[in-house]
């Protein structure tokens, strides 16, 4: 028998870790999305898919410039200390994984805006004629627009890894202790992004190319969810106790039914028996991906708080 | 440089609670909130049951994972001692090192900064221990330099058996236990 009791009684910390509420998975889910349309969107871009008039790299910046800010709000709205969310940017922590990402996020603004100049806003070019000079001189130089595509793949990557390193590089909570939840949040955004670009792509080619992509994104994200039950089974006590709490603790239910089955699994089957020109493509699979991946951060960032080292003698 | 730590006997602390008062006392803790606090464990099977009661609070851990995951550098080592502090017009309250701590030392105090133990710097840079220590009614605490190995710490680390809390989560903590 071994039985621990404390007088320590803080809020939100007390009886088990729950400073993180609903704004950081939000958060997490956004910048991976964002993360995902910018490679999408970089790779169109990188392939010269830009020649065809409702290639989705149109417009998905400005939908990953929206949900960015959606997500930053979110953000900002967890700080308790807000008035002071300056000192972010009075600073560089090389240490800190948080640091990296709020930097990171700022450099992605602007590329965002250079993918918009390839055709910005029609109220923008009456207002700063400017702007037109500067599109059709990307469009005379189709390498400086590959090269676009290959910065937004990059920092789109950079986005998508860091919101898992933030979690994983917090030691203290067995459950993110792993060296692949930058990988799985990767994937998850990949997967997620193409789900979203699948349902809203204008040109037909681009949403059978996306169907495809997610399933393979999605047979990708099942490997990495095993590999990274499997690293945590195989690891210390504590986070062997992390990963049953998603095997058959705690999260189990929410875990396998929505992230594993309704977030992966029958979403692969139903867009594999539409690639396969079985049934007709529907927005239900894909929709059902993107909850999948926001329930995903939601399971991770509480069991990870809930996740623990016990102060035993 | 010096390096604060605390050693506290298990053998004397009875858990009266007298440190968490004379903390919250002397630092203006918030109504609800503590910066210490008393744990009992209890183990073995009846009747070899053996307790150990202890009062806890920060480790102000040599590698911090607070401090290394700060994004704005307001978790720091203050410069007497390495004692672990927070600069609250720095801190956003972005709650990573709340989560980054194995010990679950901090919290966030009302007024939006993450608040936790500072070992009473502002008693010790004037040559006095810190209020938990100074307080306590069976002398249990006892508060030093464990670099200096004439100091009262080392010594007690020297001659009894002790242990220090969660040391397999590698933050070097520098509050030991002795048994």
């Amino acid at each position: 028998m071994q039985e621990i009791t404390t007088t320590r009684h803080n809020h939100l910390i007390d009886p088990t870790l729950h400073v993180w509420g609903w704004e950081i998975p939000i958060y997490l889910f956004l910048g991976g999305m964002v993360a995902g349309m910018m490679l999408i969107s970089g790779y169109f871009l990188f392939k010269g898919r830009h020649k065809e008039t409702n290639c989705s790299c149109y417009y998905l910046p400005y939908m990953s410039m929206v949900l960015l800010s959606l997500g930053m709000l979110a953000l900002f709205l967890d700080l308790e200390h807000k008035l002071y969310v300056w000192r972010l940017y009075t600073t560089f922590q090389i240490t800190s994984a948080m640091s990296w990402g709020s930097w990171i996020l700022v450099l992605v603004y602007p590329i965002l805006m250079i993918n918009i100049l390839l055709r910005p806003p029609k109220i923008l070019e009456d207002k700063l004629p400017i702007i037109i000079e500067w599109k059709n001189k990307l469009h005379a130089n189709p390498i400086w627009i590959k090269n676009i595509g290959v910065i937004s793949m990059f920092f789109g990557a950079g986005i998508g890894l860091y919101t898992g390193v933030l979690l994983s590089s917090l030691g203290a909570r067995p459950l993110w202790s792993s060296s692949i939840l930058w990988l799985l949040f990767l994937v998850s955004g990949l997967s997620g992004a193409a789900a979203f670009v699948h349902v809203i792509a204008k040109n037909v080619y681009e949403r059978e190319l996306l169907a495809k992509a997610d399933n393979a994104f999605l047979i990708i994200e099942l490997f990495v969810i095993a590999l990274f039950i499997i690293g945590l089974k195989t690891a210390t006590q504590v986070q062997s106790n992390a990963a049953d709490m998603l095997l058959n603790g705690e999260f189990a239910s929410s875990f396998w039914v929505f992230v594993i089955g309704i977030g992966i699994v029958i979403p692969l089957i139903i867009q594999l028996l539409a690639v396969n020109h079985k049934i007709h493509h529907t927005p239900i699979a894909p929709l059902m991906v993107i909850l999948g991946g926001l329930i995903l951060r939601f399971i991770i960032v509480a069991a990870g708080q809930y996740s623990h080292w016990f102060a035993l003698n | 440089m010096a390096r604060y730590g605390m050693v506290i006997d298990t053998k004397k602390c009875v858990g009266c609670q007298d440190c968490v008062i004379a903390c919250e006392a002397e630092n203006n803790v918030p109504e609800g909130f503590c910066r210490d606090w008393i744990t009992t464990e209890s183990s073995g099977k009846f009747p070899t049951i053996e307790m150990e009661i202890r009062t806890e609070r920060c480790n102000h851990c040599t590698d911090a994972p607070c401090v290394s995951c700060c994004p704005t550098g307001a978790s720091h080592y203050h410069d007497v001692g390495g004692v672990v502090l927070v600069t609250h017009g720095e801190c956003i309250g972005c709650k990573a090192c709340i989560a980054s701590c194995p010990y679950d030392a901090r919290y966030v105090h009302p007024e939006g900064y993450v608040d936790k133990c500072t070992f009473c710097i502002h008693r010790v840079e004037n040559g006095k221990d810190p209020a938990c220590v100074s307080v306590c009614p069976t002398h249990c605490m006892y508060f030093g330099d464990l670099d200096d190995p004439s100091s009262k710490v080392s010594q007690l680390l020297k001659s009894r058996k002790n242990h220090s809390l969660i040391p397999e989560a590698g933050t070097k903590p520098n509050i030991y236990y002795l048994t």
